[in-house]
């Protein structure tokens, strides 16, 4: 990837709202130049979605979030693709991981209670006829988020000139 | 009756020779001010690494308290050496041609104090840290200063510093990337600047703490060239690149001869450099690039955001290739630099420092730190703006 390609996606990375006018500001790069690699970014499908985090807590939702690791049986020819497909089509389901160890299958749940969470689970998860066993881990607290500190305390105050 | 005692009788007289730093009143009224966007702090607004600090505690955890060699941690002296060689292809010998020092103050203070008899000149490249010249001063020196001036982006050249020569001459101290003004140097133009060294047998003391804050072209290290080891003091320190000011951690290279009359002057002053914060060096040294790279990156979006800002509004600035400076030219205001900044302060409440603090060809500009967020910078552009249009 070349220097300026790089550039782009951390900025925007870091802030999705910000417009061509101030990353060319930021790069040295024209407005123009800065459009267009956006625009192949896009449809390279390098830039997937801009999307914002949300601390919902301190917007008054209480949202539940509960991580079920799943011990799934592999249908053949198939392998892990079929059973993911099944999950990631559940609204309720988030994100969906392979991951290697003791279960296959990590899914993120987002519920209104505990009650709607441990009942889809049991209901529309477990019930899958891949599915062998569940472990569900109700989320507590979320302390960072897609690289985010949500609760991260006041910064050290600098001097506002050096000594 | 005892009379009465008057202790200013007992300052020394060098002391008195020394003014206050020009950046003490911006200091105090910046102190008295809300809502302040300072663009006046040489240090970075990162806090060091995590990996680093987390080193520090772990040292402290296993009751790493003790003093250390006076060079400084074995370790961390051949973490630096490993690191010059591996960056500049030059070998310094951790054994006795490092020092690690606290801060590259100490470091600077040190260099002259090894080198300086009464009496002896040496030549201070400004516009400039502001400590040189009064670290000439203590030590009994006499500071010869030369300007690199505006219209050649602050570089100097080999004839200038060839001009400034006497045979009371003893060293030359250049810092590059360059505080305040962000001016770098080419291989060739320091080339140039070698043979006049070399010719007229002197020392050069080469002040590399913003070396890793370098956005255009390859820093180059003086030791590195041919013949210069041995003439030259590096200075170096962690301050800038780590984002670790508050760790006071540096360090000396040069000859054994030069490090071991500046390693009596630290065993008996300073003694040694903390311990906790040379276990946060190795750290950073081992493992810090990624970090570095990061904030390297980072201060270069902002230099491009600053420099466009500050030439949009009409204030004139070249184009800094290292540390993290702007430093534009505010001729056109008719206002003088502590005018200006003085104004600017007071009326919109963004703190800049005067460029003629270090040194008379800074007169006419302001130093612009840009280790600030790109929130800030963008707000301190439009208040400047606010502030040039309305004189």
């Amino acid at each position: 990837m070349d220097e300026q390609t790089r550039n782009i996606l951390e900025i925007l990375e870091e802030d999705a709202r910000i417009v061509p006018e101030e990353i060319a500001s930021l790069t040295g790069m024209t407005v123009e130049e800065v459009s267009q690699k956006i625009e192949y970014l896009e449809k390279a499908k390098i830039i997937r979605k801009y999307k914002t985090i949300i601390d919902w807590e301190l917007a008054g939702e209480n949202y539940v979030y509960a991580i079920i690791e799943l011990k799934v049986q592999l249908e053949r020819k198939l392998g892990y693709q079929a059973i993911a497909e099944r999950l990631y089509k559940f609204p309720e389901v988030r994100s969906v991981r392979l991951l290697s160890g003791e279960h296959d299958i990590s899914i993120t749940v987002r519920g209104n209670s505990m009650k709607q969470v441990a009942f889809f689970v049991a209901e529309k998860i477990a019930t899958l006829d891949q599915v062998q066993s569940t472990a569900t881990h109700f989320v507590l607290k979320t302390y960072k988020e897609n690289g985010l500190i949500l609760d991260e305390p006041d910064q050290v105050k600098r001097l506002a000139v050096s000594p | 009756m005892r009379t009465q005692c008057n202790p200013s009788r007992f300052v020394s007289n060098s002391m008195q020779k020394v003014p206050p730093s020009g950046i003490r009143k911006f200091f105090d009224m910046a102190s008295d001010s809300e809502d302040v966007i300072s663009l006046g702090v040489g240090e970075p607004d990162y806090v060091t690494p995590w990996h680093i600090r987390e080193a520090c505690i772990h040292s402290i955890e296993h009751g790493e308290t003790s003093y250390t060699s006076n060079y400084g941690l074995m370790e961390l002296r051949e973490e630096i050496s490993r690191s010059y060689t591996k960056r500049h292809n030059v070998y310094y010998d951790p054994n006795d041609e490092i020092l690690v020092t606290t801060g590259v103050s100490e470091a600077l203070d040190l260099a002259i104090r090894a080198i300086v008899n009464p009496g002896d000149e040496i030549i201070v490249v400004q516009p400039s840290y502001v400590a040189y010249v009064p670290s000439i001063i203590f030590a009994g020196g006499v500071p010869v200063t030369i300007g690199a001036k505006g219209e050649n982006d602050f570089r100097i050249t080999a004839e200038e510093i060839e001009a400034a020569i006497t045979n009371k001459t003893k060293a030359v101290i250049i810092n590059y990337p360059n505080n305040p003004t962000g001016a770098t140097m080419d291989r060739d133009e320091l080339e140039a600047i070698a043979d006049v060294i070399v010719e007229h047998d002197i020392m050069m003391i080469s002040d590399d703490v913003y070396e890793r804050l370098t956005y255009e072209g390859n820093h180059t290290c003086f030791s590195a060239l041919e013949g210069m080891r041995d003439r030259t003091i590096m200075l170096n320190g962690f301050s800038k690149a780590y984002a670790m000011t508050g760790f006071r951690m540096a360090y000396a290279m040069a000859a054994p001869e030069i490090i071991n009359s500046m390693m009596l002057i630290h065993q008996y002053s300073m003694l040694c450099a903390p311990i906790t914060a040379q276990v946060g060096a190795i750290e950073a040294l081992r493992n810090g690039e990624e970090e570095v790279s990061k904030m390297v990156r980072e201060y270069d979006r902002r230099r491009k955001l600053i420099v466009g800002g500050l030439n949009d509004i009409g204030l004139d600035c070249f184009n800094p290739k290292g540390a993290f400076y702007a430093f534009p030219s505010i001729k056109s205001t008719g206002l003088t630099s502590d005018e200006f900044a003085e104004r600017l302060l007071q009326e919109q409440n963004v703190v800049t420092i005067p460029g003629d603090i270090f040194g008379d060809t800074g007169a006419g500009f302001l130093r612009c730190a840009y280790a600030a967020s790109r929130e800030d910078i963008k707000e301190a552009i439009d208040r400047i703006g606010t502030f040039v249009d309305g004189l």
